[in-house]
């Protein structure tokens, strides 16, 4: 059970687990602060389509918080070579991240128009601007990027800001911002009703289709146009944490290797396909729920579609495939590990169970009269 | 400037700024959670207006904490990369078990307070305060057992394979002594920062005249539990002294610029001005025997001077290059045993020889002077240390008397009309802020010259990025965070002017 193979693995699906809980949760936190100023005409049509994540926003974004955090505790290296290689647009996404929480609580303190105005764009700043980066440093990732360890294991990045701005990146920054959207659109049909829900469901039928488009088209130019890195050397699962002890090659096609090694796992991107279909359809027959499942397996599909294909690579680089970071030499030690799985086991279902009993305290549609009568309301 | 200094700036400045906002939400919620305790108990509407009133500035303020406390689990990459692949083993698991263990729990029910009162019995709203409450104190205790460690790094070894730091006993990291202290050191310290809060405000409807009801009873609440609290940031800011003279002597020794050893029990020094360059202290004032008593807690133990520390480094120094050097040729011939026996024999001292990085590259070859060089660097801001303890302690003690001045008057029913009591009150808010910063500059400048004490020198963790980069981000985080303070000030002052509004008649039926 502890065997330092299998704790990996764990900690790859944690991982995982992670990132589709901060895209399914705080996805539609994001998702709809991009559609307000669009969907939203009056105020008061924006101040329900605010509140409709008000009081749940803070508790989704701690999965990012917790996927952060999970990097730096089981994946240190990665942690180190992604934070401060991406290290400006790192800083872009934390100053889009920092215009939420004030955003949220500023914004209807004071009735000026313009002053409601501003936070409303910065909101919607905060709701754009990480899923694209995100999506960009996917984008990066899976065709690896420009670092080198000495022999210290200090690591040097060798790219700039404008390096990770390249096409396939930019389509992988688009599919991330397409599916957030169609979160949040699928949220917003959940808990409004009225002509702000049809705006929505238009949003969430014109986002889902962009989203499995672009998706597609990401998937061929993977499969045909992208370099992919494979190990030519053998690599020990329980070896130490030493990211220079392997040899790699870079070569285009090998993202694919993992469908042909195991079948079953085309199922991961079918997923994002299903879902998505399964969200259309909850549109067509007027089943709001079902749409959010929909969306929200489409985010679980897109996202285990970058880990499989890449699967055992975290970040390759691209200046020396040797140093690339996998699941097999990247991770903590076999204590950390252990400590961290006892952890997670423990209390992740505990955060499940009061997550979910909160959701159903708010539960129901957000109305103006809703809004009106807590003077608490953003 | 560096890459160094510069990281090192942004991090004080992003981290003091943080810190703001965090002392005022652990402090706040713990009144809120007793005042809307009363409410429950009792069923005095008044109660209810209490809490939601201070509430909405909670809200505001936890806003702030929350925005910028992003940028401090970012920052340990974005500037600190090399600091966390050297200590991510250990130092990374307390920040992540804080996200699951603690800010969910904050995060999550800070939502129903706000949007949980048409919703929820009276009992469910009041359990979530407190879950809230807990969060918060579980999210301060985690975030300081992580800091603790850089402070006095236990349960944790060298593991020559993956050339870092790694967890040998996760229960030593836990239960280290230093992070303790800290933690109620520090919490109390949050419980007093809230309840000046509450007692500035009050004191200031006291002295306009308006909300006499709230303000009244908000006082009496602030005033009770920040007397209790001011106590124990004191004699728990003694079991730190204690902790740290056994663990950090060094930042003892140069909190008290006391350049040599003095024989047992050493003097405490109230006032001097230290002087880095001569190590001396001039125009000394000493109390007989109180460092002793505090550093030590008997009358015999030495505490020792920085000369002698700083002597007794340099043969650290000396013995850290033989595990160096044996850790060089391991990399080479990893299944020498007799090379693994000499790293282990010496790798204690690894972290001393690593202060010679900044002199050359090839450390086994450093001369006698820069051996000198790099032990005189483990003495911190000696006079930067000194000042700010002693202003810290002088707050500290400062409070105990305004707490306990405000508690008798209110226990004689004089409050009212106390108003010389009532300006002293609004104008000491600033103060805890003071001392908690000052607290943070004696700990962490107090560490220097190290990230983790005695294993990795500040210079060391940083990340290869450029001067630019670190320019434009520092400069980007000082335009935008005084923008959002002048936001947060406007908006606090506006709810502090408006007051509570009154519960309306149809709530007060129900």
């Amino acid at each position: 059970m502890f065997d330092y193979e299998i704790l990996r693995l764990i900690w790859w699906a944690i991982l995982g687990v992670l990132l589709m809980g901060f895209a399914i949760t705080d996805g539609f936190d994001m998702g709809a602060m991009f559609l307000m100023p669009l969907i939203g005409r009056s105020d008061a049509e924006r101040r329900i389509i605010i509140n409709t994540v008000g009081p749940v926003w803070e508790g989704n974004q701690v999965w990012l918080i917790l996927g952060g955090g999970a990097i730096f505790a089981a994946w240190p290296y990665l942690y180190a070579v992604a934070f401060s290689g991406f290290y400006l647009a790192m800083f872009v996404v934390l100053c889009s991240l920092i215009l939420r929480p004030v955003g949220f609580k500023f914004r209807s303190k004071m009735p000026g128009s313009s002053w409601r105005t501003i936070w409303d764009w910065c909101l919607f700043i905060g709701g754009t601007v990480p899923p694209v980066i995100f999506g960009v440093a996917f984008g990066n990732a899976l065709q690896g990027v420009p670092f080198v360890f000495d022999e210290t294991l200090r690591m040097t990045y060798q790219g700039t800001l404008f390096g990770l701005l390249n096409p396939f990146a930019l389509l992988c920054g688009a599919i991330s911002l397409g599916m957030f959207v169609a979160q949040g659109a699928s949220w917003l049909a959940v808990k409004i009703e009225g002509v702000v829900e049809r705006r929505a469901r238009m949003a969430s039928v014109i986002s889902i289709i962009v989203v499995l488009v672009l998706f597609a088209i990401g998937g061929f130019w993977a499969a045909q146009g992208i370099e992919g890195y494979r190990f030519i050397s053998v690599v020990n699962p329980n070896g130490p944490s030493n990211p220079m002890l392997k040899e790699v090659t870079r070569m285009a096609g090998v993202w694919m290797d993992n469908y042909g090694r195991l079948p079953a796992s085309m199922l991961v991107p079918a997923l994002a396909f299903l879902g998505g279909a399964m969200a259309l359809m909850g549109v067509a027959v007027r089943k709001p729920l079902m749409s959010f499942i929909g969306t929200s397996l489409l985010q679980i599909g897109v996202i285990g579609t970058a880990g499989v294909s890449m699967f055992p690579f975290l970040l390759p680089s691209s200046a020396d495939p040797n140093a690339s970071l996998t699941v097999w030499d990247a991770s903590s030690s076999r204590n950390t590990l252990i400590t961290m799985t006892i952890v997670t086991v423990v209390f992740l279902p505990v955060v499940l169970v009061y997550t979910s009993w909160v959701y159903y305290v708010l539960r129901g549609k957000v109305t103006t009269e809703l809004v009106k009568q807590n003077d608490n309301s953003y | 400037m560096d890459v160094v200094t510069l990281s090192r700036l942004q991090f004080a400045i992003t981290a003091l700024y943080h810190f703001l906002f965090v002392p005022l939400t652990l402090g706040l919620v713990m009144l809120l959670a007793i005042m809307e305790s009363v409410w429950v108990m009792t069923g005095r509407p008044i109660w209810k207006e209490m809490t939601k009133f201070w509430g909405a500035l909670f809200g505001i303020n936890f806003a702030m904490g929350v925005a910028t406390g992003i940028t401090m689990e970012f920052q340990f990459g974005t500037n600190w990369a090399y600091y966390a692949h050297y200590v991510g083993d250990v130092f990374g698991a307390p920040l992540a078990i804080e996200g699951i263990v603690a800010f969910f729990l904050e995060a999550t029910f800070v939502g129903l307070f706000f949007f949980g009162w048409d919703r929820l019995s009276r009992l469910q709203h009041l359990m979530c305060t407190w879950l809230l409450a807990l969060g918060t104190s579980l999210s301060a205790m985690w975030i300081l057992i992580a800091n603790g460690w850089m402070q006095f790094p236990v349960g944790a070894r060298f593991n020559v394979d993956t050339m870092r730091m790694e967890v040998a006993n996760f229960a030593d990291v836990i239960f280290n002594p230093v992070a303790q202290d800290k933690f109620v050191h520090t919490i109390s310290a949050g419980y007093v920062t809230g309840s000046m809060f509450v007692l500035a405000v009050s004191a200031w409807f006291l002295l306009k005249g308006r909300h006499i009801e709230i303000a009244k009873r908000s006082m009496t609440v602030a005033l009770s539990f920040g007397l209790a609290s001011a106590l124990s940031v004191v004699v728990l800011g003694d079991d730190s002294g204690y902790t740290a003279g056994q663990n950090q002597k060094m930042k003892i020794a140069a909190i008290e610029a006391m350049w040599h050893t003095e024989v047992p029990p050493a003097d405490f020094t109230v006032f001097g001005i230290p002087d880095m360059k001569n190590q001396v202290t001039h125009f000394e004032i000493k109390l007989p025997w109180l460092l002793g008593l505090i550093a030590t807690r008997s009358l015999d133990t030495e505490v020792p001077g920085i000369v002698d520390l700083e002597k007794k480094n340099i043969q650290r120094i000396r013995d850290g290059l033989i595990a160096y050097d044996a850790l060089d040729k391991l990399r080479h011939d990893r299944d020498n045993s007799k090379l693994l026996n000499q790293f282990k024999t010496h790798q204690d001292n690894l972290g001393y020889a690593l202060l010679l990085k900044r002199y050359r590259p090839d450390v086994v070859k450093a001369s006698d002077v820069e051996i000198e060089k790099a032990a005189a660097d483990t003495v911190p801001n000696v006079p930067l240390l000194f000042w700010s303890f002693r202003f810290m302690v002088g707050i500290g003690f400062f409070f105990i008397a305004l707490f306990g001045t405000g508690f008798y008057l209110a226990s004689r029913r004089r409050l009212r009309n106390a108003t010389w009591f009532q300006k002293v009150a609004l104008w000491s808010l600033p103060l805890p802020w003071v001392a908690l910063e000052l607290g943070w500059v004696v700990a962490e400048c107090g560490r220097q010259p190290w990230t983790i004490d005695g294993v990795l020198p500040t210079f060391l963790s940083v990340s290869s990025i450029s001067v630019g980069q670190v320019w434009t981000t520092l400069i980007g985080f000082i335009v935008f965070y005084s923008a959002l303070l002048v936001v947060d000030v406007v908006l606090l002052l506006k709810y502090i002017r408006l007051g509570p509004a009154p519960i309306s008649m149809k709530e007060e039926a129900a």
